[in-house]
């Protein structure tokens, strides 16, 4: 087969830029650290969140020193907690959420923030972000879930470590 | 000498009849385009948020299926034809794929325009994903069925008339048009599997209530495994043109067949085995899984970067052919006053600007930035609603004087909405891009949100909302004006010669490639067998999470008392 000579220089280029974008992206998984959501989190029965030992009571709890985990359900049209009740996690702190929804498939996205995923009734999304200073963050709901998807939001304040512990309970938030 | 409709006048009044059906969705979709981009950016209301929805699914069915796929029929039907210079083997068939993916179309249309009507008992606002377990009414998924089964039949008429040929020219290579629509339709085969499987065994069963319960990420990843080789569906006929029409527009002609071919096989072999790039963010499928359709997904690029090389190239030709010198001014010794090719070109270069940020969507670990924010629309606009669209209107410009033996109404309305299409998108996909990075959502219906505001990086979120509200107005308009020259030139009187359809020789022809690159069932054996490493293991793992019909039951988007006397009487006849 006859290949041009400037098409075979492109060819070249084309192949190096592909293997270079491979590279950048496993770098980022394990040098740099970037986890992919993915079945770590296991499964739930949608239908029995109330029987689920954290998900009967979503909400922020303690781990190890700086560490947190938070339960979050998406549900037609509210994050709990994050809609009534903003969530509240202290700063400078290791935070894992576990997201899952108790209907349709929703979106969870902190805005502005790379703490993005879906939620799917059935299944647990588990991902671990770093938090830093105090700041509030706007919380939606990215995957259209219904008439009033729109109205779908929440916040979510990192408070100063002090703060925090004042005003936490114990087990939930 | 004759043009088409001269030479095959069945074949043509079928081509028409799909550019019909298609340029009528194409109109309905793009006044939906506009109720959005004015609605979610609160310039002007006149629908309530919750039938915003509706005229989303609406806009998202009739442009990304009805409207590309219907053209997609036809310029492959006028392709076959007139590549291997014989009619098709049986009118009677032709019409009646026609007739099976038009009712198909009309089907899903009337479930999801219902929804606007309060008084009729049916609605299938679950967008153009219909991710379960939102339910549509049955005639939504019905509808869906009958169009795919459509197109099959469709590639299976291209195939007979292929057979055909190959019958009285053993030893031919394949022309390139019917090579082009050969390995497409292979591709299609393989991927509209995965979506017939979601919609025939679970989704049309559910929603009729024959069985309670569905697998919410099964369904899901069935639809993806469809969701993006359909992608590659809409871009081959603008391909195709870019690589046997654009060219001659040009003045000049193809410059490698053999390249044009290695293409089409690649798009065969990788476009199936990527569908999980668009479940990054999905729970329950492995990271490993992950980083294989990302690693094909990156490979797929390969295509397009040839495709930009040739194509470039050819037109380079082209432009030298007609006088043209120098490193860059050869650029303006082209036909930049036809319409048909200043918008193929324009789109190409909007197809650059999409493969830019398509790489970025693709990148596993910064998709977390951008996943489902308005940056993805933004990106799909360049590539299927500018790249897509904007070539087949030009294309068409070409295209229906063949088929009608009638000139084209107006050259310079043409010109004109081609560039107004081309600066309507930069201003609309140049700020959903924007809008995407401080992580304004896609797909919702109200501009901002009650606790919270956005912070745009450079100028304001204000002004980004008025680029897409003008965007998108210039968008509609130029619709209009393609429309509208399209309906005025179906009325003029037949002519002598409406346009130049012969179509040159490649510099390069076919005779140069080795001949495995005709040996359509190698390839798609190697297709099977890359689409079976990457599903098996992710579907099983799904499967065994939940079942496949799984334990979510379904919220459905429609009420109704008529449908479940139907679902009862199907049980009847079930048992």
């Amino acid at each position: 087969m006859e290949i041009h000579a400037y098409e075979k220089l492109w060819l070249g280029a084309a192949l190096l830029l592909i293997v270079g974008f491979i590279a950048t992206v496993s770098y980022g998984a394990i040098g740099a650290g970037v986890e992919m959501i993915d079945d770590e989190g296991g499964t739930v029965d949608p239908q029995a969140l109330d029987e689920h030992p954290q998900f009967s009571e979503p909400g922020v709890y303690q781990s190890g020193p700086n560490e947190y985990e938070v339960y979050v359900i998406a549900r037609q049209f509210a994050f709990q907690p994050g809609t009534g009740e903003p969530i509240r996690v202290p700063a400078d702190s290791t935070v894992t959420f576990h997201v899952t929804s108790a209907d349709v498939i929703h979106g969870f996205e902190v805005v502005g923030t790379n703490a993005n995923t879906m939620a799917v009734p059935g299944q647990i999304s588990t991902f671990t972000v770093e938090v830093e200073g105090p700041k509030e963050y706007g919380l939606l709901c990215n995957e259209y879930c219904g008439s009033a998807h729109h109205a779908m939001e929440g916040t979510m304040k990192v408070v100063p470590e002090d703060e925090f512990n004042a005003s936490a309970t114990a087990g939930g938030a | 000498m004759a043009t088409f409709v001269d030479r095959y006048p069945d074949e043509a009044a079928v081509v028409k009849a799909c550019l019909t059906v298609s340029f009528t969705a194409l109109a309905i979709g793009a006044f939906f385009g506009l109720v959005q981009a004015l609605h979610r950016t609160d310039y002007f209301r006149f629908i309530s948020s919750v039938d915003y929805y509706t005229v989303l699914t609406g806009h998202g069915v009739l442009l990304a299926l009805v409207f590309t796929i219907f053209f997609l029929v036809g310029l492959f039907t006028w392709a076959v034809v007139q590549s291997l210079e014989r009619p098709m083997p049986d009118i009677r068939l032709t019409w009646a794929w026609f007739g099976l993916t038009t009712t198909g179309a009309v089907f899903a249309a009337v479930a999801i325009l219902a929804g606007l009507i309060p008084s009729i008992d049916m609605s299938a606002d679950v967008l153009y994903t219909f991710y379960a377990p939102l339910q549509a009414h049955p005639l939504f998924y019905i509808g869906l069925a009958m169009f795919i089964v459509g197109t099959w039949l469709a590639g299976a008429d291209w195939f007979l008339a292929y057979r055909d040929w190959r019958g009285d020219n053993p030893d031919e290579r394949i022309p390139l048009q019917t090579f082009m629509v050969l390995t497409t339709m292979l591709m299609w085969y393989l991927s509209t599997l995965g979506v017939a499987v979601s919609v025939v065994v679970f989704l049309i069963p559910w929603s009729f209530g024959l069985v309670e319960t569905v697998n919410p990420l099964l369904t899901r990843t069935l639809f993806w495994y469809f969701g993006h080789p359909v992608v590659y569906f809409w871009l081959m006929p603008a391909y195709l043109m870019w690589y046997t029409v654009l060219p001659k527009l040009a003045g000049g002609r193809l410059f490698s067949d053999p390249l044009a071919r290695v293409v089409f096989v690649l798009f065969l072999l990788l476009s199936t085995p990527v569908g999980i790039h668009h479940q990054y963010l999905d729970p329950g499928i492995a990271e490993g899984f992950k980083f294989i359709a990302m690693t094909n997904t990156m490979f797929l690029l390969l295509p397009s970067l040839l495709t930009a090389f040739t194509v470039v190239a050819s037109v380079e030709h082209g432009a030298r052919q007609r006088g043209g010198k120098g490193y860059i001014k050869w650029l303006g010794a082209l036909p930049w006053r036809d319409p048909a090719f200043t918008g193929m070109a324009l789109a190409g270069a909007m197809f650059a600007a999409g493969g830019f940020s398509g790489m970025i969507n693709a990148g596993m670990n910064i998709n977390y930035l951008i996943h489902n924010t308005l940056w993805v629309p933004g990106h799909f606009h360049l590539t299927v609603g500018t790249a897509v669209a904007l070539t087949m209107m030009a294309g068409s410009y070409w295209l229906v004087p063949q088929l009608t033996g009638k000139r084209l109404y107006s050259r310079p309305i043409g010109l004109l909405q081609v560039v107004m299409w081309f600066v309507g998108m930069v201003f609309m996909s140049n700020a959903m891009h924007r809008a995407g990075l401080v992580g304004i959502p896609r797909r919702t219906a109200e501009p901002q949100y009650q606790s919270f505001d956005f912070n745009a990086v450079i100028g304001t979120v204000g002004e980004l909302q008025a680029q897409i509200a003008l965007g998108g107005t210039l968008l509609f308009l130029s619709v209009v004006l393609f429309v509208f020259n399209i309906l005025l030139s179906a009325i003029e009187d037949p002519i002598e010669n409406p346009v130049d359809d012969s179509l040159p020789a490649p510099l390069s022809g076919a005779s140069g490639s080795p001949r495995v690159l005709d040996d359509l069932r190698l390839w798609t054996a190697i297709a099977v067998v890359l689409v079976i490493l990457a599903y098996t293991l992710p579907l099983a793992s799904i499967v065994g999470d939940a079942g496949w019909f799984g334990n979510v039951p379904g919220v459905p988007v429609w009420v109704s008392a008529n449908v479940e006397a139907l679902g009862d009487l199907l049980r009847e006849v079930v048992a």
